[in-house]
């Protein structure tokens, strides 16, 4: 731990960031971005139901919104922040600088990565007095929330970490830009899609015959994808219908831990394994 | 200090280096020449551990740089023919950050880099970007930043490039004082004469070969053969020409078109060479000079990679 506190990248990275006057435009329009979406849906509901006051249950589902739309947006500039983070040092030819130096690979690594993640942690920071509004309105429980911003960040951790892996193994940045948000793009679109059929598909096989059999691929599909567990966070009935479905009691927020944490690890160990060439003989 | 054994560098099928031997004791300043495409890079890319060698090993201070390169990058100072600058980053805090990623504490940084920019001329522009600096100033910057955790062992890879005669100067200045440090140096370039007046030892690679390594001198003399000397003097001509003509390692003999001197090439050692001097002035030959002709160290350059083909 001692490395993170005292890590030239890391406060190098820090220190760029925020001079550079794109990080602020960054966070203008992310903050932006959600105050149009939840002054919009108040403003919305209200003329929908004619009252000018704002029921709890209704908060609760500005809160959802609020979560979904954050995570969206999370998903989005994590690969943009991460997928550069090896590459674009090696196209701007400062790597090679960087690899003689006496730093361990996982300090350089974990630098990068930590950088980025700070940088959203600041957004996702920057965003809570929106929130705030949603307590006002009372209906959310501190742990409902707890909860939402624990996976959050447990999710951009392993997108990040997965960003800075393909960006340490691919020479070009754009390549490696393409790679990570192909992933992210897999694992929170795809797998939801590939689940739906696979429901369809047991559901079909088992119409008349009245017994349900488990579906452990649709399981682990619904365990990986950020947008079922969200939905199963902030409905009961929708994390209870998925094990109805699946017919697996698993509950599968621990699934996701477990898929998102080892995905974490993989892709830190995989950088830090070939960032820098092995002098070792090759046989 | 450093000891380079069979290195051998292979590109797919291309040899880029080819079982390269090289010993150099501490506090030498080694010149690496070679024309383009000739390994210069590629040897100092193994020696900062960037590159895997495909065989032969390299000792850098007693340290195997496959076994354990972590060490050695705490020895060495690298500057790469190539290398890009953050932007955003201020001179000093370019320092700051390498001296950081060397683990220097945070109080000694702010002591050295004041005299590190001192040492490369570049105290005025402390406080200047340093993607804004001009190409000799990035480059000095690269150096002081390869100093920054006084390594023992420099390895530069054409440092003189991109600089200007006056730069080009003051770089040589400044390895001077480095090697008064005593830190063990290396430079490529493709300039020799330019290596010849800093250099201790040169080596001369070709085609991933190490044609030849040795002193200035040594290199010049291995290389050229033979040298040519000039006599000039006052009366005697004939006579000078016959005791010349008696020296076994004496040919060509010409006279020259002044008719007040002759000019002939040499073969012998040094040595050989003193002896010949000695004998001319007790027989009595009324020599005014007596000079070796320094061929122009371009020329050497050009003879040795051109017959190693
Ligand atoms: N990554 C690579 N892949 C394939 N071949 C390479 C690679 N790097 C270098 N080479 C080849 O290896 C040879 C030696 O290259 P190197 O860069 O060491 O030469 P050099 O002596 O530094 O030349 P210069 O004076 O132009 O800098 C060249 O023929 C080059 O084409
Ligand atoms: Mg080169």
């Amino acid at each position: 731990m001692k490395m993170n506190f005292n890590n030239p990248v890391l406060f190098k990275e820090l220190k760029l960031r925020f001079r550079s006057p794109k990080s602020f435009i960054g966070i203008l329009f992310y903050l932006i971005a959600m105050c149009i979406f939840v002054f919009g849906f108040i403003y919305a509901t209200m003329t929908v139901s004619g009252t000018s006051y704002f029921r709890p249950s209704e908060s609760f589902i500005l809160f959802g919104l609020l979560a979904f739309i954050q995570l969206g947006l999370v998903l989005f500039i994590t690969p943009g922040l991460t997928a550069g983070a090896i590459s674009s040092e090696r196209e701007k030819q400062t790597l090679s600088i960087l690899l003689t130096t006496s730093q361990s690979s996982f300090q350089i690594i974990s630098g990068k990565l930590s950088s980025s993640i700070a940088f959203l942690l600041l957004l996702i920071v920057a965003g809570l007095p929106v929130y705030s509004l949603v307590f006002l309105f009372g209906g959310i429980s501190p742990l409902d929330f707890v909860k939402v911003f624990l996976f959050l960040f447990v999710t951009l951790l392993a997108i990040g970490s997965v960003g800075v892996m393909f960006s340490t193994l691919i020479r070009r940045t754009i390549v490696s830009m393409i790679a990570t948000y192909g992933t992210m793009l897999f694992l929170s679109v795809v797998t939801g899609f590939i689940f739906l059929i696979v429901l369809q598909m047991t559901a079909f096989n088992h119409t008349g015959t009245g017994a349900p059999t488990t579906s452990y691929l649709g399981h682990i599909l619904a365990s990986i994808n950020p947008a079922i567990l969200f939905a199963s966070f902030l409905s009961q009935g929708m994390g209870d219908s998925i094990s109805e479905m699946t017919q697996v009691k698993f509950p599968i927020w621990i699934g996701y831990l477990i898929f998102y944490l080892s995905l974490t690890v993989i892709s830190l160990l995989i950088s830090v394994k070939k960032l820098r060439v092995n002098m070792k003989r090759s046989k | 200090m450093i000891e380079i054994k069979g290195l051998t560098k292979k590109y797919g099928q291309f040899k880029a280096l080819d079982n390269l031997n090289l010993t150099l004791s501490e506090g030498t300043v080694f010149g690496f020449v070679g024309a383009n495409g000739a390994g210069k890079s590629t040897t100092f890319l193994i020696l900062a551990t960037l590159l895997q060698p495909t065989a032969g090993d390299v000792f850098i201070d007693g340290v195997n740089i496959r076994k354990n390169p972590q060490a050695v990058r705490k020895m060495i100072g690298y500057m790469p023919d190539f290398f890009g600058v953050y932007d955003q980053l201020k001179a000093d805090e370019y320092l700051d950050f390498y001296g950081a990623s060397y683990g220097i504490p945070e109080a000694e940084r702010q002591k050295l880099i004041p005299q590190l920019l001192e040492l490369v001329n570049l105290s005025h522009k402390r406080h200047a970007y340093v993607d804004l600096l001009s190409r000799g100033m990035k480059q000095r910057l690269c150096l002081a930043r390869s100093l920054i955790h006084d390594p023992k062992v420099l390895i530069l890879d054409e440092p003189a490039s991109g600089l200007d005669p006056r730069a080009r100067v003051e770089m040589r200045d400044i390895l001077r004082t480095l090697k008064k440090m005593g830190k063990t140096i290396l430079i490529s370039s493709h300039i020799l004469p330019e290596l010849a007046e800093m250099c201790d030892e040169i080596g001369v690679i070709d085609n991933g070969r190490l044609i030849a390594h040795g002193s200035v001198a040594e290199i010049q003399d291995k290389l050229r053969g033979e040298r040519v000397i000039t006599v000039r003097l006052a009366g005697q001509l004939d006579n000078t020409i016959a005791f010349f003509e008696e020296d076994p390692y004496v040919t060509n003999i010409e006279q020259l078109d002044a008719n007040d001197g002759i000019s002939f090439s040499y073969k012998g050692t040094e040595e050989d060479q003193v002896i010949l001097l000695k004998r001319a002035i007790m027989n009595n030959i009324p020599i005014l000079s007596f000079m070796e002709h320094v061929t122009n160290l371009e020329d050497v350059f050009m003879e040795i990679t051109k017959g190693a083909d």
